[in-house]
């Protein structure tokens, strides 16, 4: 899973201009993911400020 | 509500495009999601003089600085300096965004524009298969805006083009990942943008300090995607600082990307025409983008006045501004994007030779264009490949 620190986004909408599956939004200072996100990594790695991370999913 | 021209997202791009719509009599729309326009600001806010010049009156309270030229610095130290007042150059003037993008957007409502704020552009409308309209969230409530044709100027981040089909996804090596600080300190040179090049400082982009008034500057990074990883550029950011200025006082913080991917292979679809860097027209070397970005506002504001009262909103008929955009701004965009895809690759040393060769060439006239000839001049073989692209 995505998972996004908004204590540290500073919401500049670049992972949302990379992704490949436009999975991303930024609404003002909020960055929302949809079950479109393939896990691919991409984003994590562009993230100016280090605040996305593919974590593993807790198991139910 | 209907209108006969939705422009998605009020930078400089959506706002030239509106204000130049309206002033040639179509009825527009302007939708900005964020509550206030040009804040938070994605920026160093560097632009060249004379190009502004040629698009707006110019009001001084929008410029921080004013800048006498650019010093380049080398990985090992070595200088270039490069004078402001020529034109073409590509600094001149440092601007305070907040206020210029809202004077611009201010400028477009003047004009006859509406201007919709805290209201987020969601999908496109349909009818018949053909874009009709915009589908938004107004201040949280849903609203229909039904138009024949939609700019999509909605930045870094657009989905415009995406809803369109026009995959516009930024490759990591065609993004720069960038941090800045306004930075408070005695060591900030007021008179110079500086750029410092390096691998080991700015992997595959450079670092810049831009002065924005007495002893203070946006000191930020971009750093290439393909380069760069969870978190580098606000990492090598302090790391820069705390060697450079060490007694520097962080004022503020940002963070952005801008795209550097030359011109994409389509920027219309029906009803759709997408304008900055939207349209992915940022510079791909400075990473500059405002000027572009006006400059691509008006010719798709001229289009849209010609075409929409004819009905002619098509994919075809739109090809006009293709040809438009890509025959001036995209020329340039063209070039710099070949020369960029062979600087990122250099390492120091050939940064540090290549700096060297200029030793005793007068470089302070020159723009970045004529930057490029000289060093192709001095530097035959080496740079080889770019000689077509530069003389
Ligand atoms: C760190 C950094 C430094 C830079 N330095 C410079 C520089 O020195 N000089 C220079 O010329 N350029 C610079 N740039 C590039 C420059 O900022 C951009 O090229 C320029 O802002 C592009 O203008 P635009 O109108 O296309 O897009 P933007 O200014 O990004 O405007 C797009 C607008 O659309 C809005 N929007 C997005 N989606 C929606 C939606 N769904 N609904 C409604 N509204 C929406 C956004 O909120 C935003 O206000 C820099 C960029 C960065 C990140
Ligand atoms: S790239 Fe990072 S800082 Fe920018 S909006 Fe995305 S998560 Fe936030
Ligand atoms: S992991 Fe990949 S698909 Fe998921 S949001 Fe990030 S870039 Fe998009």
């Amino acid at each position: 899973m995505l998972s996004v620190n908004r204590y540290k986004c500073g919401y500049c909408g670049a992972c949302v201009g990379v992704c490949p599956a436009a999975a991303l939004e930024l609404v003002e200072t909020w960055i929302e993911v949809n079950d479109d996100c393939t896990k691919c990594g991409r984003c994590t790695k562009i993230c100016p400020l280090g605040a996305l991370e593919l974590v593993k999913e807790a198991q139910t | 509500m209907k209108c006969d021209l939705v422009v998605v997202g009020a930078g400089p791009g959506g706002s030239m495009t509106a204000k130049v719509a309206a002033e040639a009599g179509l009825d527009v729309v302007m939708l900005e999601k964020r509550q206030e326009i040009g804040d938070p600001v994605r920026c160093a806010e560097g632009v060249s003089k004379a190009a502004l010049r040629k698009l707006v009156d110019l009001d001084p309270v929008w410029i921080s600085a004013e800048v006498k030229g650019a010093r380049l610095r080398a990985p090992d130290g070595t200088e270039i300096v490069m004078s402001e007042d020529r034109t073409g150059a590509e600094v001149g003037y440092v601007l305070e965004r907040k206020v210029f993008d809202r004077a611009l957007a201010r400028d477009a409502a003047e004009a006859g524009a509406k201007v919709m704020v805290k209201t987020r552009a969601l999908g496109l409308l349909h009818e018949k298969g053909v874009p009709s309209g915009i589908s938004a969230q107004f201040v949280g409530e849903s609203l229909k805006i039904e138009a024949p044709l939609i700019i999509g100027a909605d930045g870094v981040e657009s989905k415009v083009g995406r809803w369109a089909g026009i995959d516009t996804a930024l490759k990591p090596k065609d993004i720069e990942t960038c941090a800045q600080f306004l930075l408070q300190d005695e060591k900030i040179d007021d008179e110079y943008c500086e750029f410092y090049l390096g691998n080991d400082i700015a992997p595959g982009g450079y670092v810049w300090s831009f002065p924005k008034g007495e002893k203070l500057a946006n000191v930020g990074i971009g750093v290439l995607g393909s380069k760069a990883n969870s978190g580098t550029p606000i990492r090598l950011l302090r790391e820069f600082v705390a060697k450079n200025f060490p007694d520097g006082k962080i004022l503020e913080m940002m963070v952005g990307g801008v795209p550097v991917s030359g011109p994409i292979e389509t920027t219309t679809a029906d009803g759709v025409i997408l304008v900055g860097d939207a349209a992915r027209q940022s510079d791909p070397i400075t990473g500059g983008g405002i000027i572009n970005a006006m400059r691509a506002g008006v010719m798709a504001g001229e289009i849209a006045a010609d075409q929409v009262p004819k009905g002619e909103v098509d994919k075809e008929s739109l090809q006009i501004y293709e040809k438009r955009w890509r025959e001036t701004i995209g020329k340039q965009i063209t070039r710099n994007f070949a020369v960029k895809e062979f600087f990122v690759d250099l390492t120091d040393d050939d940064l540090n030779h290549l700096t060297h060769s200029l030793n005793g060439i007068n470089v302070a006239e020159l723009d970045l264009r004529g930057l490029l000839k000289v060093l192709v001049r001095q530097n035959p073989k080496h740079l080889l490949k770019l000689r077509h692209l530069i003389v």
